[in-house]
């Protein structure tokens, strides 16, 4: 089955008065519909210019330099403004971080719901506005029907974010990129919210592109996840295989980092150094001045996306060359 | 709201207090009422008998009391300059300031968001460009000089419109107009373009400014990615978020109208309370300065409550500071 | 030396010396202060000499037209006044009054907005509300009470004399009042930093505290209004003088040339008002285009 959203190669660089800087190399991986993918990172890394660039919403001075994306087969990327707004919100929706930003804070709730509703639905007020308080209840909001006059600053964070989830949602996209939907909201509510999104996709089938940089969301929620750093990714695959036998010497860092309830020990592990800025970027594999299991070919060469063990991997380590030279794995 | 209202009148009066304790002052130290009004030769008993008369005798708080009061009732004296009371003037020249200012802040707004709002939006077209350079020296140029130059072009060199006077004005009930002459809205024209000039351009940069900022804004982004068309976006979400703080400022942009109606009123020989303040400060007349002064406060008090309440009416997150609670 | 090739690559030089305005206006600027502050050598005349006068000279129109000459490049006045030594002189004034009414706001609003912002308690809301109130009157109308009503209390011998400093006065203080919410807002910021603490737990003196530390921090946004304030301050300076109550004929800025010009527009000789007016254009527009090129450039949210 063709995958529903394809990210081919993907470039997009900076053009700034001091030179043209790389931000995404290559980045490469498709989701299928209905799957939920997890892209996870540091900061910086590159996750949400993914998603921008997905939603057609890069900023300048940001512009895609080479690569592709396709959506339902058909390139999205070289879209024409008004195109891509026919797309964005009914194909494709978006969740950003901060709902209490992310939403006007002179419309009513339901002025905003309203609105997003009849831009792609060919509804009258009356049946747009039922509609729009039949999404509030689904989010989960009390008294939805007296509700959805109030204005955002009247909600608190987590009933915020369900607003900006039922606006996600109230067109029924068949692709949501959320990114960082949980960060700006209190841990307790963390876990609702990604319940809600979860239940809310899965009844529609709608896939979603998790962006996060928290691990245990991820875990609970994708059905793939791919591993990004320094703008490319490094390493995709079930999330299963993911959390528990990662192949890149980066993933095993992060998933070792995270510190297990069930066991005690005697310091917290960490990656020692930090991720390359873009202009400093170094030669061959971006990871070697930092990965325990560099060798010579990884400062050389730029590994793609290779079959490594139960995922792909970009790592040396696991070229047929290197695996039959049964080298350290 | 009604808390609003009433703190702020609070608040008011003793700014009032004070200009009222700076105007009287200017009576008391500057000049002498006794040999302005007597001229240079008086008896010792005229000049006691007058200074009973006058209360000048009564200690100072007394004398304060008294001023406040007479002001309160609109009764500031008599003009030394004009020999009349000094409340009648005002009232006789009150409409062709108002006439003016309201022409020239109707010119400032119906030009100035339209050009603010197109350059905040189109913000690499040529068009743009021209009309910041325009702001740019309407900024830079004194209003005194913007007339001036509006004179020697419109009516020196092509003789189109007046440069001085109101023309032929209609006595309404106690107000002249201008607007029902042909001759009164010609010489309307110069003066309301001069004096709206600088506040034209004042608006146009902050309404350009403040939707540059909300085209920015995270909401704006959100909205672009549920695919919001481009002209509700514009003239929905944007406009309305951008006009907020522009209505705040607009109200205070009147007082620089009235301010410097003083200096269009004096380029143009404008028969307004402008033109009387100057020519009083020219020569001393101490009452219709202090008159002058006390109106003054007291319409910056006025607008500044107006202005408060207008934005109380138009940020709804305003509405909740004042004993609401964020439901959960 | 190492320091100036520093700057030369800063940010903000490099800003100035890419944006063709910004230098521009930098050398407009430049040649109008250095002929007002050179007036004296470079001017053909002296305008304030009354004997070197000549009635007979008055109302000669500018060089480049017919009946001009080029002893007097921009023509004479009515008084037989060189307009080009009267400009250059007044443009003297103009600048001298500016900067220095904006010096005196800024000294007096960056002491009150530090020792409000520091002190804090009642001293703060007075202060702050003393601001507020003269921000709800525009400035020019401050400036020209407080003008207004300090020349009419001096004796009329007293008054040309003495016009330069109150008028410095007039427009320093209708000035203020942002100085002093601006630096009182970033002190606020500051004081509750670490490093203030630290240093006030050493022993540091309040006042010293004050002074070495805290004011180097809110002098960022002091500039950027100053530079605005400059041309505001020019423009008010001249508005008072073209009202008759800023500075005299005899020892006239530009607004007072205007002043003078304004009378003879009709009869023909607008050189007298046209010439003083460019020039406070071009002054004014060069100060203006030169605070905005800085204003974006220290701003860190634009780059």
């Amino acid at each position: 089955m063709a995958a529903l959203l394809e990210v081919d190669q993907l470039s997009v660089e900076f053009v700034t008065r001091r030179g043209r800087l790389l931000a995404l190399d290559g980045v490469d991986f498709s989701i299928a519909a209905g799957e939920v993918l997890g892209v996870v990172g540091e900061s910086g890394a590159g996750k949400s210019l993914t998603g921008a660039a997905i939603i057609g919403l890069l900023e300048k001075p940001g512009r895609i330099r080479a690569g592709q994306i396709r959506f339902d087969g058909k390139r999205i990327d070289d879209l024409s403004p008004d195109g891509m707004r026919g797309i964005r919100g009914k194909q494709i929706g978006a969740i950003f971080q901060d709902p209490l930003t992310t939403l006007n804070p002179l419309y009513t709730v339901g002025r905003q719901l309203a609105e997003t509703i009849q831009t792609h639905l060919p509804l009258s007020d009356a049946d747009a506005r039922a509609r729009a308080i039949s999404w509030l209840e689904r989010v989960g909001i009390p008294a939805a029907a007296r509700r959805i006059d109030s204005y955002p600053h009247e909600f608190s964070g987590g009933m915020r974010q369900r607003v900006v989830i039922a606006l996600a949602l109230c067109t029924e996209p068949r692709l949501v990129v959320a990114d960082e939907p949980t960060t700006a909201l209190d841990v307790s509510i963390q876990a609702q919210i990604i319940g809600l999104l979860k239940e809310l996709t899965r009844e529609h089938g709608t896939a979603v592109m998790l962006v996060t940089h928290d691990m245990g969301v991820i875990a609970e929620t994708a059905d793939r996840v791919a591993v990004m750093y320094a703008g490319r990714v490094i390493e995709i695959g079930p999330v299963a295989d993911i959390v528990q036998r990662p192949s890149h010497p980066y993933t095993q860092g992060l998933m070792d980092s995270i510190p297990a309830l069930d066991r005690r020990l005697a310091r917290l592990r960490q990656i020692d150094g930090a991720m390359p800025r873009l202009n400093a970027i170094p030669p061959g594999c971006p990871y070697n001045p930092r990965c325990p299991k560099v060798f010579d070919r990884c400062v050389r060469d730029r590994p793609g996306l290779m079959p490594a063990r139960a995922t792909r991997a970009a790592c040396w380590l696991y070229a047929p060359e290197t695996v039959g030279e049964g080298a350290h794995g | 709201m009604l808390t609003l209202i009433l703190s702020r009148l609070a608040q008011a009066v003793p700014v009032l207090l004070v200009v009222g304790l700076i105007a009287f002052a200017m009576f008391k130290f500057v000049g002498d009422p006794v040999t302005i009004m007597l001229g240079t030769t008086y008896t010792e008993q005229e000049k006691i008998d007058l200074i009973h008369h006058l209360g000048l005798d009564q200690p100072f708080v007394v004398q304060y009391a008294r001023f406040m009061w007479d002001a309160v009732h609109g009764e500031f004296g008599v003009s030394y300059r004009l020999a009349r009371p000094v409340m009648d003037l005002l009232i006789e020249r009150a409409p062709a300031t108002l006439e003016l200012a309201f022409v020239a802040s109707l010119f400032a707004l119906v030009v100035g968001v339209p050009m603010g709002v197109y350059t905040g939006i189109y913000r690499n077209r040529v068009l743009s460009r021209v009309f910041m350079v325009i702001s740019l020296v309407g900024v830079s140029l004194p209003t005194f000089l913007i007339g001036i130059l509006l004179i020697l072009v419109f009516s020196v060199q092509l003789g189109l419109l007046p440069s001085f006077g109101r023309g032929q004005v209609v006595k309404v009930g106690f107000w002249t107009t201008g607007f029902l002459t042909a001759s009164g809205l010609q010489a309307l024209v110069l003066p309301s373009v001069t004096l709206g000039l600088f506040q034209m351009t004042l608006i146009m940069r902050l309404v350009r400014s403040e939707m540059l900022e909300v085209l920015r804004s995270d909401y704006v982004k959100f909205a672009r990615a549920r695919g919001i068309s481009n002209r509700a976006i514009y003239f929905g979400h944007a406009l309305k978020n951008t006009l907020v703080p522009v209505i705040t400022i607009i109200g205070l942009q009147i007082g620089g109208i009235i301010a410097f109606s003083i200096v269009t009123e004096t380029v143009f020989q404008w028969p307004g309370m402008g033109l009387l303040f100057i020519q009083s400060v020219q020569v001393a007349d101490i009452p219709v300065m202090a008159a002058y002064l006390m109106l003054i406060s007291v319409v910056f008090v006025v607008i500044n409550l107006i202005v408060d309440l207008l934005y109380f009416a138009v940020d709804p997150r305003l509405r909740l500071s004042r004993g609401g609670r964020a439901q959960a | 030396m190492r320091a100036l090739a520093r700057a030369w690559d800063s940010d903000v030089v490099y800003s100035f010396r890419r944006t063709p305005v910004a230098v521009i206006s930098a050398a407009i600027l430049l040649a109008l202060v250095i002929g007002a502050v050179f007036c004296r050598w470079i001017a053909p005349f002296d305008p304030y000499d009354l004997a070197s006068l000549n009635l007979m000279d008055s109302f000669q129109p500018p060089a480049f037209m017919p009946e001009g000459t080029t002893a007097h490049w921009l023509g004479t006045d009515d008084q037989g006044r060189d307009m080009l030594s009267a400009i250059l002189y007044g443009a003297r004034l103009s600048f001298v009054v500016g900067l220095s009414s904006v010096l005196f706001a800024v000294v007096v609003g960056v002491v009150v907005g530090l020792v409000a912002g520091y002190v804090g308690g009642s001293a703060d809301a007075a202060l702050m509300r003393l601001a507020d109130v003269q921000l709800s009157f525009p400035a020019i109308l401050i400036a020209l009470l407080i003008d207004g009503v300090v020349s009419v209390s001096l004796p009329i011998a007293m008054r040309e004399g003495v016009q330069v400093y109150v008028l410095i006065f007039a427009i320093g203080v209708s000035f203020w009042p942002q100085f002093a919410r601006t630096v009182r807002g970033s002190t606020l910021v500051e004081r509750g930093k670490e490093y203030v603490m630290a240093a006030q737990v050493i022993g540091l003196s309040s006042p010293r505290i004050l002074l070495t530390h805290i004011l180097p921090n809110v002098l960022g946004p002091v500039l950027v209004i100053a530079t605005l304030s400059l041309g505001l301050a020019i423009i008010s300076e001249a508005t008072l003088s073209y009202l008759g109550v800023g500075l005299p004929p005899t020892q006239p800025s530009v607004g007072t040339l205007i002043r003078v010009g304004n009378d003879f527009l009709y009869s023909g000789e607008w050189w007298i008002a046209l010439f003083p007016g460019i020039a406070l254009l071009l002054i004014v527009l060069s100060i203006n285009l030169l605070g905005d090129w800085l204003r974006d450039a220290l701003n860190p949210r634009l780059r």
